[in-house]
């Protein structure tokens, strides 16, 4: 009873994120003054490796559209509980081995069937559209679910930039992949570079979020730094991570998960409580850090104004 | 060797040894570290031990012999009976934080998805095990039929592995880790099995073997 006692927190145990990294930073003054009377952080961080999250840089906000008024997770759950593949398949193994991964310079080639194909730098996304902050709800396939802060503009926005030619009607996002940065990634048995792709539709929804942060700054490593996509009514293996590469094509592109087992990932994958998966069902889902499937799983993960989309489709086909 | 094998001390300190990873995973919760799914945590942990525990059981037979230390057999017990309690503490975080104890829920599971079913054979079939692993229950049933029955042993380990197998999204190494774990302690007892046949065969025909070369 210990047990389920001290997993029922709320909002007000959430321990503030600065105070968690000036937590830290007090330890670390200590430990440093008994090893040595003067020495650099930066000293400190050879000696001991980081397991907290390197501190982002703070972005400013205006508040987004679409935003669940839900709990919001800690902080700590969302960058120590992480699916990120080419990291590490265990969920503790990214916030441990995406700390040195290296982000800046960054760029994004934007390409396919556009009028202005190019490449942006770090800069000029951060730049592209006034940065919103949108809390969504964030499903992951394998049944449990959090409430996120995300920082970022819809995709439509830099996808008006480069506009689309009428042959588009996919978009293929890909993500970094560099073994060298990424050793563990060819043990996580999905083929690398992980690529996702929507119906060009789909991508210019304004639900779509291309996301630079999350909790006022921007994002951590295990969390695709420094750009991802976030798509909130799909599962979350959907919502690509750390992208270098956005294609838009004619035809549906081959994406990763559907590669590696067709039958369980299908190309929508939109959440959906009436299709299991092979494996387990659907229906309801854990809300983290909670140890019961209390939650009940919502259409479009309760993103109803996406249904439209998929008018006359059958869903259960189209998993 | 012997006789620190032997003693009822080292019995008394491996018993405490195996409640270590009990002990690991109700820590965190104690010491107030966050983990943000603590059911995934306990789960992954339980199962984890509980095939750690059946390959520990089924490397006694074989170790026994290779090392020559008959005294290993002291601990076989002990060990089998962790797995089931391991297996216990597994299949009671699935029956009441993923299932809340709804039986209708749990049938369609089992009877639905072949990763339940094998996973729910592995546990059923430790259950008889641990009920006749007493002295008393090895006189009732005599030696032989214990024997016999105990093998439900191999087909728990190999349902395990299976039901880790297909658990796993993409990253099969683990589940193959253990597969060949297994696989290597059941083909020794094959392979010990084969070549007692053979020396029996061989020690009945010699004699009647032996006559003939002599005539030559």
């Amino acid at each position: 009873m210990l047990l389920r006692k001290s997993m029922r927190l709320t909002s007000a145990d959430v321990t503030p994120k600065s105070v968690y990294l000036d937590r830290r930073k007090f330890l670390r003054g200590i430990g440093l003054a008994s090893v040595a009377a003067v020495a650099g952080k930066s000293l400190f961080e050879l000696v001991i490796p980081q397991q907290s999250v390197l501190a982002g840089t703070k972005l400013t906000t205006i508040k987004g559209p679409f935003s669940t008024d839900e709990k919001i997770n800690s902080f700590n759950d969302v960058t120590h509980y992480n699916n990120f593949y080419e990291f590490g398949v265990d969920k503790d193994q990214p916030a441990k081995n995406a700390q040195k991964f290296v982000t800046s310079p960054w760029t994004v080639s934007v390409g396919g069937e556009v009028k202005n194909s190019r490449k942006f730098t770090m800069d000029e996304i951060l730049k592209l559209a006034p940065l919103e902050e949108r809390i969504y709800r964030h499903r992951c396939v394998e049944g449990w679910s959090i409430v996120v802060p995300w920082i970022g503009f819809s995709f439509s926005a830099l996808a008006k930039l480069v506009e689309p030619t009428p042959k588009a009607r996919y978009v293929a996002f890909e993500s970094y992949y560099d073994p060298g940065q990424m050793p563990l990634g060819k043990y996580a048995g999905i083929q690398l570079p992980y690529v996702e792709g929507l119906r060009l539709d789909e991508a210019m929804h304004p639900l779509t979020l291309l996301c630079v942060g999350m909790y006022g700054e921007t994002l951590p490593n295990q969390d695709g730094a420094p750009v991802r996509l976030v798509v909130p009514w799909k599962y979350g293996f959907k919502s690509a991570k750390s992208l270098v590469r956005i294609r838009f094509v004619k035809d549906q592109p081959p994406t990763t998960w559907n590669l590696a087992n067709s039958h369980e990932y299908g190309f929508y994958s939109n959440v959906n409580p009436d299709v299991d998966h092979p494996r387990w069902s659907q229906a309801r889902e854990r809300r983290l850090p909670g140890l019961f499937k209390s939650h009940k799983t919502l259409m479009f993960n309760g993103y109803d104004q996406v249904a439209s989309l998929y008018a006359g489709m059958d869903l259960r086909k189209n998993y | 060797m012997h006789k620190f094998l032997a003693s009822s001390w080292t019995k008394a300190c491996l018993f405490l040894l195996c409640l270590g990873p009990l002990a690991a995973i109700i820590w965190p919760f104690v010491g107030g570290h966050t983990i943000p799914n603590p059911l995934e945590f306990i789960q992954h942990a339980t199962g984890d031990w509980t095939l750690r525990f059946l390959v520990f059981t089924l490397a006694v037979t074989p170790l026994r012999q290779l090392l020559r230390l008959p005294e290993l057999i002291r601990f076989r017990r002990m060990l089998g009976l962790y797995a089931f309690f391991y297996a216990c503490l597994h299949f009671t975080t699935y029956l009441w934080f993923d299932k809340l104890f709804d039986v209708r829920e749990i049938w369609k599971d089992v009877y639905k998805r072949p990763f339940i079913t094998v996973g729910f054979l592995a546990f059923t079939l430790l259950i008889p095990l641990a009920i006749t692993s007493t002295a008393g229950w090895i006189r009732r049933l005599g030696g032989r039929r214990w024997r016999i029955l105990h093998r439900a042993m191999y087909i728990s380990a190999i349902c395990g592995v299976i039901h880790y197998y297909w658990q796993v999204k993409s990253a099969v190494i683990r589940p193959l880790l253990y597969a060949a774990l297994v696989g290597l302690l059941l083909a020794w007892r094959a392979a010990d099995w084969l070549l007692r046949r053979r020396r029996t065969a061989l020690a009945n025909a010699l004699p009647q073997r032996a006559p003939i070369d002599a005539s030559r």
